[in-house]
């Protein structure tokens, strides 16, 4: 900050979000639709790195869009941000998709599961995106490596706790604990505050 | 499973790695233990931010599939009476509500910080966290007013600077994120801006680097707001050229 710069106002996209909730949930279609735009790309790209399989993603991705139009009602701002309520939702049907029956016969394998990354480098070239993304990969790097295993398997990969324990060849115990201490770990380090 | 091994489960649980039985007996829990929700909370949002990280360009054709399916899918109905957020006194909820949407505000700021947040420890960040939950409750209520209005924009070094005006409650409200400590012995001092003249709006805490500052002082005319930098405990008049100037938001 040293020379003087004069700024002009630029709406600000984060906090209108819960007020457009709100009127989405008194059946406001308009309303839905910047929900919409402000969420999908999230969502997709969530459910993709969970499910990997474009199609199946975004099958899942337009059944949790239109949930949220559904369930908005239900939507408490005391609880958490409209984005973490979404992506929580995104994070759950994904799961389940993916921890379903049909899909536990399709499971890749052990040594895919293990190297397999995040979709760190597919994902859209937008300035919050971008900015997001380093930030959680500076954060990540901070942890240990068995903390990032733990929360990369179970977050991106949809992975339980058990499975993540089987995969890595770690006790019960030590997975769920490093689970706990790589998120506190993360929430310090992206200043996350609810 | 007793209540310590429990309470490791908040991790596990935010992530959604629990099988379905275990899961149901940790929600049974949390109904008991306000520490625990508040972690989970705390470690959802943590999630949430993850999930944001992989986000990636929909197809357009997913647009219209879903504007055109919500037309036929029926709305829920509220589980209990939902609180009106126009007209009439804010209920206890509301408080709530304002400090909810204060650190969804806060993270929108902190957001831009990246290049300074490079080289700092977590312990720093989780410092700054504490600083933006630290918001009292006539910043939440301009936060969370009904008008209130919103600009944010990059200021030189990397760090972001938000401004939320609310003309009903003649109040605003800055939220800083990644700015530079300045120099020894000096502080930031915020400034109304009335029509080019300058008038004290209060300090920033020199020691962080995010801040959430509620303006001293009616915001009346003021057509936005400036820094400089001033000598400890702060001046009459700005005694330097502003090291930024943002205009409010406007109607």
């Amino acid at each position: 900050m040293k020379e003087a710069v004069h700024i002009s106002g630029v709406p600000s996209p984060g906090p209108d979000l819960q007020e457009l909730l709100v009127r989405v949930a008194r059946g406001d279609q308009d309303a839905f639709a910047s929900v919409y735009d402000a969420v999908s790309g999230p969502v997709l790209g969530l459910v993709r790195s969970v499910l990997r399989d474009p199609a199946q993603s975004e099958e899942v991705a337009q059944e949790v869009l239109v949930e949220v139009w559904r369930t908005a009602p239900r939507f408490q701002a005391s609880r958490g941000s409209a984005m973490n309520w979404v992506l929580t939702l995104a994070h759950h049907r994904a799961v389940d998709r993916v921890r379903s029956a049909e899909a536990a016969a399709a499971r890749e394998h052990k040594a895919a599961l293990l190297e397999r990354t995040p979709a760190f480098d597919e994902v859209s070239e937008q300035v919050e995106t971008r900015l997001e993304r380093e930030q959680v990969r500076r954060c990540m790097r901070t942890l240990s490596e068995l903390q990032r295993e733990s929360v990369t398997l179970a977050y991106y990969r949809g992975l339980t706790y058990r499975e993540v324990s089987e995969l890595l060849s770690v006790p019960l115990g030590t997975i769920k604990t490093r689970l706990r201490d790589g998120l506190i770990r993360l929430r310090d380090c992206l200043g996350v505050s609810a | 499973m007793s209540t310590a091994e429990l309470h490791t489960l908040t991790g596990a649980y935010a992530l959604h790695a629990l099988p379905e039985s275990e899961q149901r007996a940790f929600e049974q829990h949390l109904k008991d233990c306000e520490a625990c929700a508040q972690e989970v909370r705390e470690l959802s949002a943590t999630a949430a931010r993850l999930g944001l990280a992989v986000a990636e360009t929909p197809p357009r054709e997913l647009r219209e599939r879903v504007l055109r399916e919500i037309t036929t899918v029926r709305q829920e109905a509220p589980a209990h009476g939902r609180r009106e957020r126009t007209g009439g006194g804010r209920t206890r909820t509301g408080r709530w509500y304002a400090y909810a949407l204060a650190a969804c505000i806060a993270a929108a700021a902190a957001f831009g910080g990246v290049a300074v947040w490079q080289n700092q420890l977590a312990q720093d960040a989780r410092q700054e966290a504490d600083q933006a939950q630290r918001q009292n409750e006539q910043l939440a209520q301009v936060l969370s007013a009904p008008d209130a209005k919103t600009s944010s924009s990059e200021l030189t070094g990397g760090a972001r600077g938000t401004v939320v005006v609310s003309q009903s409650q003649n109040r605003a409200v800055f939220l800083a994120s990644g700015m530079a400590p300045p120099p020894s012995g000096k502080v930031y001092q915020i400034w109304f801006n009335d029509e080019g003249t300058m008038r004290s709006a209060g300090l920033m805490d020199p020691r962080a680097s995010d801040d959430a500052v509620l303006l001293n002082g009616p915001v009346d005319q003021a057509s936005g707001m400036g820094i400089t930098v001033e000598p400890s405990g702060g001046s009459d008049e700005p005694t330097s050229d502003p090291v930024a100037l943002m205009d409010f938001p406007t109607a």
